[in-house]
């Protein structure tokens, strides 16, 4: 019973909303479903920063390994909470934006979670030139080609790459290197994305099929097909 | 302006009137005397309500919320600096509802022999014949990997990307998390799967509790397998590469959907010498995960993955009809090719009405 | 007797020696590592990371700025911008977060001076949560110091966020009001100058996306852009650029792709709208520190090679 009821509720559902991609009148139905979603993932948020405080307290409580980070993570979470809801320092009144300027939420908004956020995606920018050095090696034709499409690119985006080829006339204007980095993103990229996509939708279409026919049952937890 | 037709909306749920007509001729892009078009309704033949103000150069509105036993009708005031002038007032109308989207109907052909084939070789697979799918190294390894995690008496680290339940990615996870799981219970090895989303949180340890239980093993199991972080992207990506620097894990599954954060997980689990399983759907990441990771599921293979790894024939049968609609894409692909080429390049004309007919086939509508 | 004004000014300025000495160590450390690499000795990560931090920092520290020519993506967007009439209806969709912000805020803040200056009413709101704190770096940094007569709920309007990802999409695109009853300011939609003649996205003139997550561009095009018949643009992150190219030029009118696209757009506006041009132009100056690292990743590229092709040969002779 614990398994039957929501493999019918994924069969209910999914085929009802294929239906109403072809029956006008029940066109409503797909934007009402992601509503109802985000209702249940409202929810979900409590669950969530419940899971979070539990854990933590938990680990302070223990004094297990690094429970001093926990306080930290707990004083931020109540924190921010409480510069949100209760709206400190906001210049309007309480039904004003959260994100005013010279609200506290908006203050630690710009000053601690902006530049926490961008230092961590600014570590891409090392680890895309540290992976660039392992992965992009010669070692057999495919890897040959790949190398060379990469350094074409990589100099079609710099100024140095028009410096590079602006000798070449405009009527040979393919050869220039920025237009070759186009050349390679609008034809060779595109038709290997597309190849790509197309096998992503079709493999999209069949897990869907699996899941709704209940085929696919591991998410449920149930082994049995 | 001239010649204001109203019509009823096709293939609708009745609620939806098209309004059309030709721009008044000072109606222009610079220096026009028009300032705005006003449109009018009359309902039941009682008095003009003004539902819309357009911009000078619009030709046409919808009119939306209509209901079925309700006439209607139109007018629409072009507005100057002079005299506002009123267009002809439609004809009362009424609006229909349509049963079928008929301008949906090659869309249902296609869904139709797509889902048709899969069903069909699901039932060919129940029947018990033998199905061959093509070897994925990366799912090959998945035993390997778990073995070793188990021999050097390290953890695994399962992330199953930072999207919701609703992203048939992290479906696609989940379901793979059922079989890694199941023979992590087996072997005694430990599982830790910090997650970006409260649902997946709950989602992930019933699969895996129930892995635990199938394998006879339900007291190992700890709901602190499972833990959510936060739904920050890189507030999660810090948590989760903490995690990998400090518990060193043997064995990294990359599995869902990511986004910026798949190289910054990847180069980490790189540097701590984890074997890494990754795989996604989002072909913007994948070269990432193929220069950091030691195997990459590309695109379809993360959907295909729980299939082949169940082995289940059933299971296995829907690869099979997805093949079939790769064969159709390959031959509609090679077909309108040459239509194109000898249409329009070399201007034969059954071949340009050829490429025409494709087109409105597979324009999506 | 005068005196010409470059013969009392020094020839060479602080900012020309930092800029050419931190080129020549980045240049001597990377023939140092050429040297090694024909020995085939491996080079540890976080010399590439110490490399990777000086191409990025010298340029900071010292600016230098190249010229940017916009190419037809680029273009395609400035021009329909600049074709349209004044008054005409333009989203922008703030679709991201801090952490993209460096690569697509400098072009949510062109496309903003843009419209404001061409006189569009522009309609901002965000599918990232984050996206709200992000058009108050606008507000700050564009619309109150440059347009300070532009007024709120007449100009412009700020939405702001509501969750539910594609299924926010899904509903402006036949009923603004149902998703967005009021502004982020809680005035009501119907009292927003803006919103007349405005009823869904189908009213819109153009619509524009920034950022490169989920939900953002595809989710626009998909469930707004096909259904609604409305031209529909987008500026993300580099990274995500080419995965959008099949969407150009159909679905997509045009394409900003990172701080490249960014500097061209900037480019553009500088160069038709000479009042902009002692405006930041964060995407223009960010140009040096990529075209410097993109050069010092070419070279670990070479380096890389240098050194698998010496093992190889060894291996091969032992």
């Amino acid at each position: 019973m614990k398994r039957q009821v929501p493999l019918f509720i994924t069969f209910f559902v999914g085929t009802l909303l294929i239906l109403s991609v072809f029956i006008p009148p029940m066109e409503n139905l797909g934007e009402n479903f992601t509503l109802f979603f985000d209702i249940i993932a409202v929810f979900a948020f409590f669950l969530g920063g419940g899971n979070l405080l539990r854990v933590h307290f938990k680990k302070l409580s223990k004094k297990k390994r690094d429970w001093q980070y926990s306080i930290v993570t707990i004083c931020g979470f109540f924190f921010m909470l409480a510069a949100g809801l209760f709206k400190i320092g906001n210049p309007g009144d309480i039904a004003s934006s959260v994100t005013a300027e010279g609200s506290l939420f908006q203050t630690i908004y710009t000053n601690m979670f902006v530049p926490l956020g961008s230092t961590m995606y600014a570590l891409l920018g090392f680890f895309v030139a540290s992976a660039s050095y392992r992965a992009f090696r010669a070692k057999n034709r495919e890897a040959t080609i790949l190398l060379i499409a990469a350094f074409i690119i990589l100099l079609g985006r710099t100024p140095f790459g028009t410096m590079l080829t602006v000798w070449i006339p405009d009527s040979m204007s393919i050869a220039q290197i920025p237009n070759l980095a186009i050349w390679i993103m609008n034809s060779f990229n595109l038709a290997g994305q597309r190849a790509i996509l197309i096998g992503i939708g079709l493999g999209v279409v069949s897990m869907s099929l699996r899941l709704i026919l209940g085929v696919e049952r591991t998410y449920l937890g149930d082994d049995s097909a | 302006m001239t010649s204001l037709i109203a019509s009823d909306h096709k293939y609708d749920d009745g609620d939806k009137i098209d309004l059309a007509w030709v721009p008044s001729i000072d109606d222009l892009p610079r220096d026009g005397l028009v300032t705005a078009y006003k449109i009018y309704r009359i309902t039941n033949d009682g008095a003009p309500v003004e539902i819309a103000e357009l911009t000078p150069g619009a030709n046409s509105f919808r009119d939306e919320d209509r209901e079925l036993d309700s006439t209607y009708s139109y007018y629409v005031a072009t507005m100057s600096d002079g005299p506002t002038v009123e267009s002809n007032r439609t004809a009362p109308m009424q609006t229909e509802r349509e049963w079928l989207n008929l301008d949906r109907k090659f869309m249902f052909l296609v869904a139709l022999i797509l889902g048709g084939a899969i069903i069909y070789f699901i039932e060919t697979a129940r029947r018990g014949k033998k199905l061959f799918v093509r070897r994925i190294a990366g799912l090959e390894a998945v035993d390997e990997a778990i073995g070793r995690a188990t021999e050097m008496g390290r953890p695994i680290l399962f992330i199953p990307g930072i999207h919701d339940m609703d992203d048939v990615q992290t479906l696609a996870a989940i379901t793979i998390l059922g079989r890694v799981a199941g023979q992590v219970a087996e072997y005694e090895t430990k599982i830790r799967m910090p997650v970006a989303r409260s649902l997946v949180m709950t989602a992930a340890r019933e699969t895996i509790k129930a892995a635990y239980q199938t394998a006879g093993h339900p007291d190992a199991y700890s709901d602190e397998m499972v833990n959510y972080v936060t739904d920050e992207q890189f507030g999660y990506v810090a948590a989760v590469d903490g995690i990998m620097v400090r518990e060193k894990p043997a064995t990294v599954f990359l599995l869902g959907a990511f986004f910026a954060e798949s190289l910054i997980l990847a180069e980490t689990g790189n540097s701590i010498g984890a074997i890494q399983i990754a795989g996604t759907a989002r072909p913007a990441q994948l070269p990432f995960f193929i220069a950091a990771c030691d195997f990459t599921l590309i695109g379809e293979e993360l959907f295909a993955a729980s299939a082949y790894l169940s082995g289940e024939p059933k299971q296995l049968g829907s690869l099979k009809g997805q093949d079939v609609g790769k064969m159709i894409a390959m031959i509609v692909i090679l077909i309108g090719v040459l239509a194109v080429t000898l249409g329009d390049g070399w201007g034969i004309q059954v071949m340009a009405d050829l490429a025409n007919t494709l087109k409105m086939i597979f324009s999506g509508s | 007797m005068t005196v010409h004004n470059s013969l009392i000014l020094p020839l060479v300025t602080f900012h020309d020696v930092g800029m050419v000495v931190s080129l020549l160590a980045i240049a001597a450390g990377l023939i140092w590592l050429f040297i090694r690499s024909l020995k085939g000795m491996e080079v540890d990560r976080r010399i590439i990371f110490l490399f990777i931090f000086a191409a990025v920092a010298a340029p900071l520290l010292f600016p230098f700025t190249f010229s940017e020519k916009a190419t037809p993506v680029v273009k395609a967007l400035f021009n329909k911008v600049e074709s349209l009439p004044p008054g005409s209806h333009v989203l922008l969709s703030y679709d991201f977060d801090p952490a993209m912000a460096p690569e697509v805020q400098p072009m949510a803040n062109a496309f903003t001076r843009h419209c404001l200056e061409k006189g569009h009413k522009v309609i901002y709101m965000c599918l990232f949560a984050t996206g709200q704190g992000q058009f108050e770096e606008t507000m700050r940094d564009v619309i109150a110091p440059e347009f300070p007569d532009k007024v709120d709920g007449v100009d412009y309007v700020n939405l702001g966020y509501k969750a539910g990802n594609e299924g926010v999409l899904n509903v402006i695109v036949t009923d603004f009001e149902k998703m967005f009853p009021t502004d982020v300011n809680t005035v009501p939609y119907d009292s927003i100058e803006v919103f007349k003649g405005i009823k869904s996205c189908k009213d819109l003139d153009l619509i524009i996306s920034i950022g490169g997550g989920r939900p953002g561009i595809k989710e626009w095009v998909l469930f707004v852009g096909d259904q609604a018949d409305v031209p529909i643009a987008t500026g993300v992150a580099a990274v995500v650029a080419p995965q959008l190219y099949p969407y150009y030029p159909k679905q997509l009118l045009g394409l900003l792709g990172g701080i490249k696209g960014a500097a061209e757009y900037e480019s553009e506006l500088v160069r038709n709208y000479p009042r902009f041009k002692d405006s930041p132009t964060p995407g223009l100056k960010m140009m040096g520190p990529q075209t410097l690292a993109h050069m010092v990743i070419m070279s670990f590229i070479v380096i890389g090679n240098i050194i698998f092709f010496t093992q190889r040969r060894r291996e091969r002779k032992s």
